[in-house]
């Protein structure tokens, strides 16, 4: 087990490093500099807001300063706002969309889960059917759909709910977690049900079936520890796909989190901002991919098994 | 009688052909079906919109504004006074044109890379692989938003973005696909008749890896609209003048109190070509056989 989380580690750092590089580069090439749509600076002012920014050395030094800059966790400053660092916005937004992507990963989980496990238990009747169709519209609709008709529906119309905000009114992180969930669910549904139909015909099953298990029995403690090993590897690309979902989302509801803050960064064309947030963004999805690889593999006894744990 | 037995025959031996057989198991489905006939449907009037749409394009009705669905505007008029349906046809063209072309580009990149990888083996596999295997690491959701960030608001940039991040899985689909079919016998006789491995990639292996690929194309489609949507949505991806679904729903949802049919249409235009193309893959899967032999 040791030996190959070692070995995803060591798979995860060149990976973070190509992300440091591309990112880095691609911010530097871009058209038109970082100041080019303010007005005339003077030439003194212009010199010391390149120093600042260290843009008065060769590009390569540059690039060093700035893996130095990270290897201290400084993610760089801010180019629109003097002042405000990309860590400040960090420790800001973090704790918000970190509680918006769990609830959402809650939702996800326990309602695809449900669905999915129940689905398999009695494949190709109603009771699959159902919950799979449902499944099937929750990936064709997209959150920036589901969202705004939410909102329409129960914020509105029915005036259940309040249609944004994050903490202001009780009540008003339910929708954002529905609609940030909601496609995760669908995935998880379809995940939890082929791999609870492969689990429930190995011979294992029958084995407990025969010593007289109740069937819940059966499905809980034997079914679903093998059946959600595709759902947990999932988890990590989810976790991706739940912070640019949170993009959509947090623009939606108002959430002051690190998603609406990228999208504001992308729009006011803050280089140092986009660098920064991308950079740690992809840290982070980096890590989740091998901490879901890793519980995934921790699992799945085959795979143990050949990782030479005794 | 003759005849019949005639036809009989004739039946048994078209139906030994792989498409035929997988023809008559998606007529079966009648969700896959109905999806295509939709998509069949969505492309026509795509294709004709220029003559078939109700409006032109840039007509607008500042007196009309936002109108309900009426007789003369049948799926109502935004603030503009524009046509809706004017709107959403033209928005569909764009739409779907992003859904093929960047599909394509996908495609390209990725049974080239996955056939090469898995014909030639050894060492260049490995490292091709291993490259896969780092690029599906990468964020790239975050990447496309950059890159729409450093090089504008692209449309062209858009397919090629987008395209450059779906090959990944149609490379190891068709790599897994290559490495099967390469120690099948036709392909050992075809080596051993001196053929180059370009041509015994073109003409023996993607031929006999056309399954999954379809397949796997017709579930691509779908992601790559809904990438697109997303980033029109956030106001990233397609710019006005030109208009797309994902851009009809973003103004649809910021007037959606007073004039929900703005975002009730375009969302149901999205969501039903979505659906269509996702059961259609679905029952192409089933259809073509494809991961049976796994299951």
């Amino acid at each position: 087990m040791w030996r190959f989380i070692g070995i995803r580690l060591l798979q995860a750092i060149p990976v973070i490093l190509v992300v440091i590089t591309v990112t880095f580069f691609l911010v530097r090439v871009a058209p038109g500099g970082p100041f080019s749509a303010e007005k005339a600076v003077l030439p003194e002012v212009k010199a010391a807001l390149e120093a600042q920014y260290r843009l008065d050395l060769p590009l390569f030094q540059q690039y060093v300063a700035y893996l130095g800059d990270l290897a201290q966790g400084e993610f760089g400053p801010s180019f629109k706002y003097p002042g405000r660092s990309v860590n400040e916005l960090i420790g800001a937004g973090l704790p918000v969309t970190a509680e918006l992507g769990l609830y959402a990963l809650l939702v996800a989980v326990v309602i695809g889960g449900i669905a999915g496990v129940i689905a398999a238990l009695k494949p190709n009747t109603a009771q699959d059917y159902i919950p799979m169709t449902a499944a099937m519209i929750g990936i064709c609709m997209p959150s920036f759909l589901l969202g705004p008709l939410l909102v329409l529906v129960f914020g509105i119309y029915l005036d259940w709910l309040p249609v944004s905000g994050w903490g202001d009114i009780p009540g008003d992180k339910i929708l954002p977690a529905i609609t940030l969930g909601s496609a995760y669910a669908a995935y998880i549904a379809r995940l939890s049900r082929a791999g609870m139909l492969e689990v429930m015909s190995q011979d294992y099953i029958r084995t407990a079936r025969a010593k007289g298990l109740p069937e819940w029995q059966v499905v809980v403690k034997h079914g679903l520890r093998g059946g959600l090993i595709p759902v947990v590897a999932f988890l990590g690309p989810a976790f991706a796909g739940l912070l640019a979902g949170s993009f959509v989302v947090e623009t939606i509801f108002q959430i002051p989190g690190l998603g609406r803050f990228y999208v504001q960064a992308a729009f006011n064309r803050d280089y140092t901002m986009i660098l920064g947030t991308t950079v740690f963004l992809s840290t982070l999805i980096v890590l989740f991919n091998l901490l879901s690889d890793i519980l995934a593999a921790w699992m799945n006894p085959r795979l143990r098994a050949q990782f030479g744990e005794n | 009688m003759t005849t019949e037995i005639i036809t009989d025959i004739a039946e048994a031996e078209q139906g030994s052909s792989l498409w035929h057989d997988a023809w008559l198991r998606l007529r079966k489905n009648r969700l896959a079906l109905a999806g295509g006939i939709i998509l069949v449907a969505f492309s026509i009037i795509a294709l004709l919109t220029p003559w078939i749409a109700p409006y032109a394009y840039d007509a607008q009705n500042l007196d009309l504004g936002a109108t309900p669905p009426s007789a003369q505007h049948w799926l109502g008029t935004d603030i503009f006074g524009r046509d809706l349906l004017t709107q959403i046809m033209y928005g569909g063209r764009v739409s779907l044109a992003v859904g093929l072309i960047a599909t394509s580009v996908a495609l390209l990149i990725g049974v080239t890379w996955g056939a090469v990888a898995g014909y030639v083996g050894g060492k260049v596999d490995a490292v091709m692989m291993r490259l896969v295997d780092i690029m599906y690491a990468l964020p790239f959701m975050i990447f496309i938003v950059l890159l729409m960030v450093v090089f504008g608001r692209n449309i062209l940039l858009l397919f090629l973005a987008i395209g450059a991040v779906e090959w990944l899985t149609m490379a190891r689909i068709m790599r897994s696909q290559v490495q099967q079919l390469r120690q099948q016998e036709f392909v050992e006789a075809a080596i051993s008749l001196g053929l180059p491995p370009g041509t015994i990639i073109r003409r023996h292996l993607i031929p006999n890896a056309l399954g999954p690929i379809i397949v796997y194309t017709t579930l691509t489609i779908p992601s790559v609209m809904l990438l697109e949507a997303f980033l029109s949505f956030l106001g990233l991806g397609i710019q006005p003048p030109q208009t797309s679904w994902g851009l009809l729903i973003s103004y649809g949802a910021e007037t959606m109190e007073e004039f929900p049919w703005l975002l009730i249409f375009p969302g149901l235009a999205l969501t039903i070509t979505l659906f269509s193309l996702n059961f259609l893959g679905d029952g192409l899967r089933d259809a073509l056989d494809v991961r049976r032999s796994k299951d």
